[in-house]
């Protein structure tokens, strides 16, 4: 373990405060006899400097839980705590000023605008937060640049790689220091290289920028990456699991474990 | 960024934004066209009383416009007109139309106005060739250049007929139009008389009274008023009001323009609207991760705004540059259309209104968007 991995460690130890709290999290989706269960009472704690991947089949209620973390749905029953705010009864806009402030995203497929250069991509992030001018480009390209971009910066999407366009993203979801940063299958649609190279990138983002970082995904390939692997079957949490101190990678093999005892 | 990412989204598909400016381009341009003509119109239906040195008009009962005033008065009017307290000028014309003969056989309809210009009444307009001189020449006559063809006569000194009379082209106007299509012939009030049949009396259509510099106007028309049986005394606006009325709403003429112009916006918005509705539809996904970024819904409001003003100022320009070549062009028709500052400046104002209407339809699909698409692209 590296010495900024020991110390970001060390610090969740003295303030393990959550920046994002999830509490008997339930969602329906459909009407009548259609409805679908997809979460059936989620808990779920986010801690600042720390990556969560949260794993789990198809059709096990991920991208359900990632958007009700993320304020984009909001849930049939339960409680959202988000920087300390309960999202309860928030209308829209008032999520999206919650959204704004707090928690960043990066989508599977990026979601850049193709119209726009790599620079314009992440200073639109904060163009939405009302920052302007020379000191928020300014900015951009620093974050551009720590993600390693900074000869690509006038490049369009079209113009970079899949790697190259989902480290645009990252930058987006960063550049406005959010102290929450939820990953939808970032490495999905990305070569093995390029995946390890994102999944760096996030754990990079939690452990030194002191974020916490949630990322959904169903690549092994991210395991490694992890401070805490939770996984999550038919609507329902059947495993979680840190990364013991001094090791690599949390165990993954006790999650198979609580998974049958919870069966 | 908004105007970046408006300006961007809308080049971005440049059939789309083609197609958009089209629709936008024939908009103004019919508009202005209709609009265009309707003032051409107006102005033609009110330049002879425009031009008129008179406060007052005094004329019979059921006088219906400049040209087409109804019953000769005679001099009794005028001389109880001058007699009003107030009173510093009156001054007959016959205004009449007549049938003129062409020389090679043949005839049309003329509107003769008879005037004594050096009482300060009703001149011809712009006189290109001749002056009034030559108008008070023996059965000497001022004719537009424009109906020289329809009139059968080349040039000046070619002689025709009107009613009784024969006369002479003794001098030429330029862009003196009617809008009846019947030619406005301008000679001296004794003559008119002659070619409408009241040689030798002192009939008149209209008496055209001018106050004294010193005198309220309503008041001396209220004196006129309380003297004069039979005759109506009108200001210039509601003579010009009541000429416009006549030709422009009676006869249909002027719904018909204003129902074209109206048209024309009408078609303009449905195909700014369908364009922006489509191009927001494509958008949507960028729209609803900008959702999710946390940007307000105003915001994306203000960015479909930006595109709807965008192709407006676009449109307009290129709609405009059309509508004043076709302007330019009709200067030498029987019906040029006339382009104003104003008028100009209101056309903007319709363009900008109509993005902006059109901007509805695709701000409601926006209004809708559920951000969490983004997790489903």
């Amino acid at each position: 373990m590296t010495r900024k991995k020991q110390a970001a460690t060390a610090a969740r130890k003295q303030s393990p405060e959550p920046v994002l709290s999830a509490t008997s999290i339930v969602k329906e989706l459909g009407r009548g006899a259609g409805t679908v269960m997809a979460l059936k009472g989620v808990d779920l704690q986010l801690i600042p400097g720390e990556l969560t991947l949260l794993m789990g089949p198809s059709g096990s209620g991920k991208t359900t839980l990632l958007s009700i973390l993320g304020c984009i749905m909001t849930p049939t029953s339960g409680e959202l705590t988000v920087a300390g705010t309960k999202t309860a009864g928030l209308s829209p806009d008032e999520l999206a000023i919650l959204r704004r402030d707090h928690i960043g995203f990066i989508f599977q497929s990026y979601n850049l605008f193709p119209t726009l250069s790599a620079l314009e991509n992440v200073r639109i992030a904060l163009d939405v937060r009302g920052q302007k001018g020379y000191e928020a480009a300014r900015r951009c390209e620093e974050v551009l640049r720590e993600v390693g971009l900074g000869h690509r910066l006038r490049n369009y999407p079209g113009n970079l790689s899949g790697g190259e366009q989902q480290r645009v993203a990252v930058a987006r979801a960063i550049v406005s220091s959010p102290s929450i940063v939820l990953a939808d299958e970032p490495t999905a649609a990305l070569d093995g290289e390029n995946g390890n190279a994102v999944m760096e990138l996030l754990a990079r983002i939690a452990h030194e920028q002191d974020r916490s970082v949630l990322a959904v995904t169903h690549d092994p390939r991210t395991l490694p990456y992890a401070d805490r692997v939770v996984r999550i079957e038919d609507g329902l949490i059947v495993g979680e699991e840190r990364r013991p101190e001094g090791l690599d990678a949390p165990e993954i093999t006790d999650l198979t474990k609580r998974r049958k005892a919870h069966a | 960024m908004i105007f970046t990412l408006a300006f961007r989204n809308l080049f971005h598909d440049r059939i789309r934004l083609a197609v958009t400016l089209v629709g936008i381009l024939f908009s103004i341009v019919l508009v202005a066209v209709q609009l265009g003509l309707y003032l051409g119109a107006s102005r033609m239906i009110t330049a002879n009383i425009d031009h008129a040195d008179a406060d007052l008009w005094v004329m019979p009962f059921g006088a219906k416009s400049f040209e087409d005033g109804g019953l000769l008065m005679g001099s009794r009017e005028r001389h109880q007109a001058l007699a009003t307290p107030g009173v510093e000028q009156v001054t007959p014309i016959v205004v009449r139309f007549s049938e003129w003969r062409k020389p090679a056989g043949g005839s049309t309809r003329v509107v003769v106005v008879g005037s004594d210009a050096e009482e300060g009444a009703v001149k011809p307009l712009s006189l290109k060739n001749g002056t009034w001189e030559d108008i008070k020449a023996p059965d000497a006559i001022a004719v537009d250049e424009t109906y020289l063809k329809d009139l059968g006569v080349d040039k000046i000194g070619d002689t025709a007929q009107i009613g009784p009379g024969r006369v002479k082209i003794g001098a030429l106007t330029s862009g003196v139009r009617s809008f009846t299509q019947s030619p406005y012939v301008y000679t001296p009030l004794s003559r008119a008389r002659a070619l409408v049949g009241a040689e030798g009396s002192d009939l008149a259509t209209f008496h055209l009274v001018k106050v004294f510099a010193d005198q309220d106007v309503e008041q001396v028309r209220a004196n006129l008023l309380s003297r004069l049986e039979g005759a109506e005394v009108l200001t210039k606006q509601e003579f010009r009001d009541r000429s416009l009325r006549q030709w422009l709403f009676r006869t249909g003429a002027g719904v018909a323009l204003i129902g074209g112009a109206l048209l024309g916006i009408l078609v303009g918005t449905v195909i700014v609207a369908q364009t922006l509705y489509s191009s927001t539809k494509d958008h949507i996904n960028e729209f609803a991760t900008l959702r999710a970024l946390g940007s307000s819904s105003g915001y994306i409001h203000k960015v479909i705004l930006t595109q709807a003003g965008l192709s407006a100022v676009i449109g307009y320009v290129l709609g405009m540059v059309l509508a004043l070549l076709i302007v330019v062009a009709s200067q030498s028709t029987p019906l040029p259309i006339v382009m104003t500052p104003q008028l100009a400046a209101g056309l903007f104002t319709v363009t900008v209104l109509m993005c902006a209407i059109s901007a509805v339809s695709a701000i409601v699909k926006v209004t809708k968007i559920d951000p969490a698409t983004v997790f489903s692209r």
